[in-house]
């Protein structure tokens, strides 16, 4: 395998840069940053791209490119990358979130898995400022990292069949927060009263690849006055 | 003809409203939908004259039956149902038309998997995030917009307008003959041990029970590779992902946008639609192509649609 960063074919009309080998927050700033890059370069000719924690998937007009002109575009912006901006610059996004076992079942299990009570874990879980490092599993699911290693707790061995929208959830070193009510196998904290996925909106997704996040601690009364859904998992 | 509606008598397991799909916004978990055999699709859109990437009917299996409310000009292709216009047989690869009052019904499919149902002028179905694409596990798209398949009652308006056209020989596609799927090698077929690589491409492969729009099992030689799992990234349409079973999995249009499992390389578009019309316990062949030769066959392919 040769050197970083590294072009791998993805089939007929793609590439697959490779940025990196492992998952960091430094990260993001070269991946948004080769994002742009790609859509300026490319223009018409780009179908789809898909960032994700160390590569960037580039999908292009098989009609009217070859992927070795393809290549040479990549390699041309890969010559030229910079990150994209100074990690203070980037806004922090903040989810409202009602951590209390009647939304967030799995909260009961991490206090017994840690030995921490219910306000240092939520204490722990929303004093950090997580960088959004892909989306997928459904639109809008944004896995987010990496949550203190104190937090560390691994998926459910049987996926619940239905998440809740709003539902916040850990697995691993990642945290996200369900858009749609899914099947999902993560631990779930709470709920968030945050809308993240609005065909509506312009963005189409509150979270995008690169932003920073921050979980907030409301109330049961604040979470209602902002919207949040209160019905307690098991009456679902 | 003009613009009407069809009315949806019985809508058989899974039928859905499929343009060419939802592309722009995969890195928001969006998946492309579309529709999953892209041959027979675009067969039956240019038998009444349609352009690319309009508005048909996919048919899972069979069972649709459906009633003319407007004098409509249709287009059957994709996998044998043994349709039925008023009662009397209506064979499939070309255009037909339905008088307004009389019915089409679907059995069944004999060989192949998925048929695709064309109206002159398109089904008329409002875009969702660009594509009118039905995709039920995000919700999106079809006939409703909210990723609804059709549903008994359902009432499909269509554009109209369009014209007839004879199928060209040899555009019709034989399901019976022995499948041999292109695949282009993936980045990760060095980390696959050597005996694993030639099982891959002279072995046959069974097409699992697992099998939908997401993607298809393969069963078959346990194919070993040095990696077992990677921080997951996107995945292309007909990517082969190999999991620690060792059973590949070709993923289709509904595919989730990333993934973490080695990949044995991608199907060709052509391949992937192939694919698509295997029916559980059939068999096929990989065989190993360039990206340059599966441009060409697509281009080819393509060139007849512009």
């Amino acid at each position: 395998m040769s050197a970083l960063p590294r072009l791998e074919n993805a089939g007929m009309d793609a590439w697959l840069v490779r940025l990196f080998d492992h998952i960091d927050e430094r990260n993001m700033g070269w991946i948004t940053a080769l994002v742009r890059a790609c859509e300026q370069a490319f223009g018409p000719r780009l179908i789809d791209l898909i960032p994700s924690y160390t590569t960037v998937l580039v999908q292009f007009d098989a009609l009217i490119l070859d992927h070795a002109e393809a290549r040479r575009l990549l390699a041309d912006i890969l010559a030229r990358l910079r990150p994209d901006q100074d990690e203070g610059e980037v806004p922090i996004k903040e989810l409202p979130v009602w951590y209390h076992p009647s939304v967030g079942p799995d909260m009961a299990r991490l206090e017994q898995s840690t030995g921490l009570d219910a306000t240092r874990l939520i204490a722990l879980h929303s004093e950090h400022t997580y960088r959004v490092f892909a989306l997928g599993f459904a639109p809008g699911f944004a896995f987010m990292g990496s949550v203190p290693p104190a937090l560390e707790l691994p998926r459910l061995d049987t996926p619940r069949r239905r998440v809740p929208a709003g539902s916040v959830a850990i697995a691993g070193r990642q945290t996200s927060a369900y858009p749609q009510a899914s099947p999902g196998g993560w631990n779930l904290l709470g709920r968030t009263s945050a809308r993240l996925f609005d065909p509506a909106s312009e963005a189409l997704s509150l979270l995008q690849v690169g932003d920073r996040v921050r979980f907030t601690p409301v109330g049961k009364a604040e979470f209602e006055r902002l919207g949040g859904d209160t019905t307690p998992m098991e009456e679902r | 003809m003009s613009a009407g509606f069809i009315t949806i008598n019985r809508p058989g397991p899974l039928t859905t409203v499929q343009d060419a799909g939802r592309f722009g916004i995969r890195r928001l978990g969006i998946t492309q939908g579309g529709p999953a055999d892209l041959h027979a699709w675009a067969w039956a859109n240019w038998l009444v004259g349609n352009p690319w990437g309009s508005a048909a009917v996919e048919i899972t299996l069979g069972g649709l039956e459906l009633t003319a409310e407007h004098d409509c000009l249709l287009a059957l292709t994709g996998a044998d149902m043994q349709a039925s216009r008023n009662g009397e047989p209506q064979p499939g690869w070309q255009s037909f038309t339905l008088k307004a009052g009389q019915r089409l019904s679907l059995d069944m499919c004999r060989q192949g998997v998925r048929g695709y149902l064309a109206v002159a002028g398109g089904f008329v179905a409002e875009p969702v995030l660009g594509s009118a694409a039905c995709v039920v596990r995000d919700g999106l798209g079809g006939h409703r917009g909210d990723g609804s398949k059709l549903a008994e009652g359902d009432r499909l308006a269509f554009a109209g307008g369009g014209q007839a056209r004879p199928l060209p020989v040899n555009a019709l596609p034989d399901y019976a003959e022995p499948v041999v799927l292109g695949l282009i090698p993936g980045a990760q077929i060095a980390e696959f041990d050597g005996a694993s690589l030639f099982e891959a491409f002279n072995r046959p492969w069974q097409v699992d029970t697992r099998a939908d729009r997401m993607g298809v099992r393969l069963l078959g030689p346990t194919l070993k590779c040095k990696l077992t799992s990677m921080v997951s990234e996107g995945i292309s349409l007909g990517a082969v992902q190999v999991p620690p079973d060792g059973q590949p999995i070709a993923l289709l249009n509904d595919r989730q946008t990333i993934g973490g499992y080695p990949r044995l390389g991608t199907l060709s578009p052509l391949a992937c639609a192939r694919l698509a019309q295997c029916p559980p316990g059939s068999e096929l062949r990989l065989r190993a192509i360039s990206q340059e030769q599966a441009l060409r066959d697509y281009r080819r392919f393509r060139t007849r649609f512009n």
